[in-house]
């Protein structure tokens, strides 16, 4: 019974911790960039599936893979604001929402055209087999390693963004970029980097989730949705905010599988729905 | 405003022309599904193309519709006219439920919430018992159209379909060029500026999110006497990223825009059915080079070299 619950909890944790640094990208990207960046589930497939690439075709195992993957697919998003992105700067940000959304067609069609409509597994790591008695319940290793890192990484992003030199000139950046460039930063440069470092993120946790869950080219499809979902109920404003309320609706996904599995797959879009009669601008958001 | 002569009634005319002659030259039920998501995307461009709110949602009012109305006809025994109904009817209370909520956001957060809501309704779709799971609704009858002419003939069909396409895009039409249809422009292009002069603005918004679902449900009813069966692509969220692709494709915030849109974007899907997972590319292709090279859409481009050209105003 408490296995059970404690089972369901565990999955719904890892699940929200996929939601927290996907959102925290997204939330970075948008603070800056303006763009509603769609392809993010795309890129977080991306990254699962050059993870699993480099181990089928290159050898290559999972710690570098959680290195490479993220700086191959980081690059691609370098290069897509560089092309593309940057010509919708000042433009309504619909453009860039249809754009990335344009993307993320081309993306999974490709790797659906490639790879089709079944799923690749990809082994856990070595180091990170068998798991651990609590008493309470029977916890993966891998599992706990996923909640763990997530956490770390979220929590450094939130340290550099908020407490260092360079998080704020983001922070400049994303409340008024022509004065910040006035005093000499290269903004352009700055929007490229973070555009990069969003999409990496994303790709990273593509690698992290390669060993849970299967690996195909429609994996991201549908968590995006969630994560836009988890972005209206947080809020854009704040970073710590994010990471909070990917990690609680997790856990909520979780707690309702435990109690009434039916809902669990809209339980996120009905607490949506209940912020936005409560508190139209998001748990922890501010107005615009 | 619609002056004898002018380019909106030489568009009607036309498209009145092409649509009686249509049938006889392609097969109707390409034509069909066409004129269904001509009335989609001319519903959706309601809102997108003149009142600024991108709904990336509007799935769930054709596909709620669609299955509505199959199962009205297929189970209850609803005639043709009362399913179509049903289904519309349907899709308007969705409209109105759903957009008091998204209304509440402005911007690309309204985009985020009507798309997290048609996820909503994909998947009750797919949990409930009736729909049919990943079958979809199948073998639904056509019924008789007014209780007299059987459909089951593709003219009687098409006819069926073309008058009430007309009938929509009537609606649209005169919602566009009316008092009400002044001020969604006017929202569109400076929402403080039309609360300031006085206008409800949210009032407004809502107005046109029920209509632009209410229409949308109709597109999806109509689709649903045409094939026979409603599906759960049609829910999808690759459904409502399609709508957006043929509104802006044709151009947005033009009266024909979205149905040439429609025509072109069909056409293609249809040609390319059987290269498999190459469709969803290249329609992703054309969304990337749409937005970045012609955001004015293929009517939109015209109406600007027509005005350049004969009437000397610079856009």
């Amino acid at each position: 019974m408490t296995q059970a619950l404690f089972g369901q909890l565990l999955i719904g944790l890892i699940n929200g911790s996929f939601y927290a640094l996907l959102s925290l990208g997204l939330a970075i990207i948008f603070g800056l960039l303006n763009v509603v960046n769609f392809a993010h589930g795309a890129q977080y497939m991306m990254g699962a599936f050059a993870a699993w690439m480099a181990m089928t075709y290159l050898g290559i195992g999972y710690w570098w893979a959680l290195l490479l993957a993220p700086a191959a697919i980081g690059l691609i998003g370098v290069a897509v604001e560089r092309v593309l992105l940057r010509r919708l700067y000042g433009l309504d940000n619909l453009y860039g929402l249809l754009l990335t959304f344009g993307l993320t067609l081309i993306a999974e069609g490709l790797f659906h055209y490639v790879y089709g409509n079944s799923g690749y597994s990809y082994p856990v790591p070595e180091a990170l087999r068998g798991g651990v008695n609590l008493g309470f319940m029977y916890l993966p290793l891998y599992r706990g390693w996923v909640v763990v890192v997530s956490v770390f990484v979220c929590t450094v992003c939130w340290f550099v963004i908020e407490q260092t030199k360079l998080g704020a000139y983001l922070r400049a950046g994303t409340e008024n970029p022509k004065l910040l460039q006035a005093f000499g930063v290269n903004v352009p440069l700055m929007f490229t980097l973070t555009y990069g470092f969003g999409v990496a993120l994303a790709a990273f946790a593509g690698v992290m989730a390669a060993p849970v869950y299967q690996v195909t080219p429609l994996m991201g499809s549908s968590l995006v949705i969630v994560v836009f979902a988890v972005v209206v109920i947080g809020g854009m404003g704040s970073i710590a905010g994010s990471i909070v309320t990917g990690l609680g609706l997790g856990l909520l996904e979780g707690l309702t599988k435990y109690l009434y599995p039916e809902a669990s797959s809209v339980v996120v879009f009905i607490v949506m729905a209940i912020v936005l009669l409560v508190r139209p601008a998001g748990l922890f958001g501010r107005e615009k | 405003m619609t002056r004898l002569g002018s380019p909106v009634v030489w568009a009607w005319v036309a498209m009145l022309v092409v649509g009686i002659v249509a049938p006889f030259v392609v097969y109707p039920v390409f034509v069909m599904n066409v004129l269904c998501l001509a009335l989609f995307a001319s519903a959706f461009n309601l809102l997108l193309g003149y009142t600024g709110l991108l709904s990336f949602g509007h799935a769930a009012f054709l596909g709620s519709a669609a299955y509505v109305t199959g199962l009205a006809m297929k189970n209850w025994g609803f005639p043709t006219e009362l399913g179509v109904l049903a289904g519309t009817a349907v899709a308007t209370l969705l409209g109105w439920i759903i957009g008091s909520l998204a209304i509440r956001r402005s911007g690309i957060y309204f985009a985020m919430i009507t798309l997290g809501f048609a996820q909503l309704v994909y998947f009750l779709i797919v949990q409930m018992p009736w729909t049919g799971g990943e079958d979809g609704l199948q073998g639904i009858p056509r019924g008789k159209a007014l209780g007299l002419v059987p459909l089951d003939r593709p003219v009687t069909m098409y006819f069926f379909v073309f008058a009430a396409f007309l009938g929509g895009f009537l609606v649209i039409h005169r919602a566009i060029h009316s008092p009400f249809g002044q001020v969604l422009r006017a929202i569109r292009e400076n929402e403080p500026r039309a609360l300031s002069l006085g206008y409800d603005v949210d009032r407004y918004k809502l107005l046109a999110f029920v209509l632009s679902a209410g229409l949308s449900g109709l597109a999806g009813s109509l689709k649903v006497v045409v094939l026979q069966f409603a599906s759960l692509s049609d829910v999808h969220w690759h459904r409502s990223g399609e709508v957006v692709l043929m509104t802006l494709l044709g151009g947005m915030g033009t009266v024909m825009g979205p149905s040439v849109g429609a025509l072109l974007v069909i056409a293609l899907e249809n040609y390319l059915a059987n290269v498999g997972s190459w469709v969803t590319v290249i329609t992703g292709a054309v969304f990337v080079v749409t937005v970045l090279a012609f955001r004015r859409g293929i009517v939109g481009e015209i109406r600007a070299v027509v005005k350049r050209s004969f009437i000397g105003v610079k856009p």
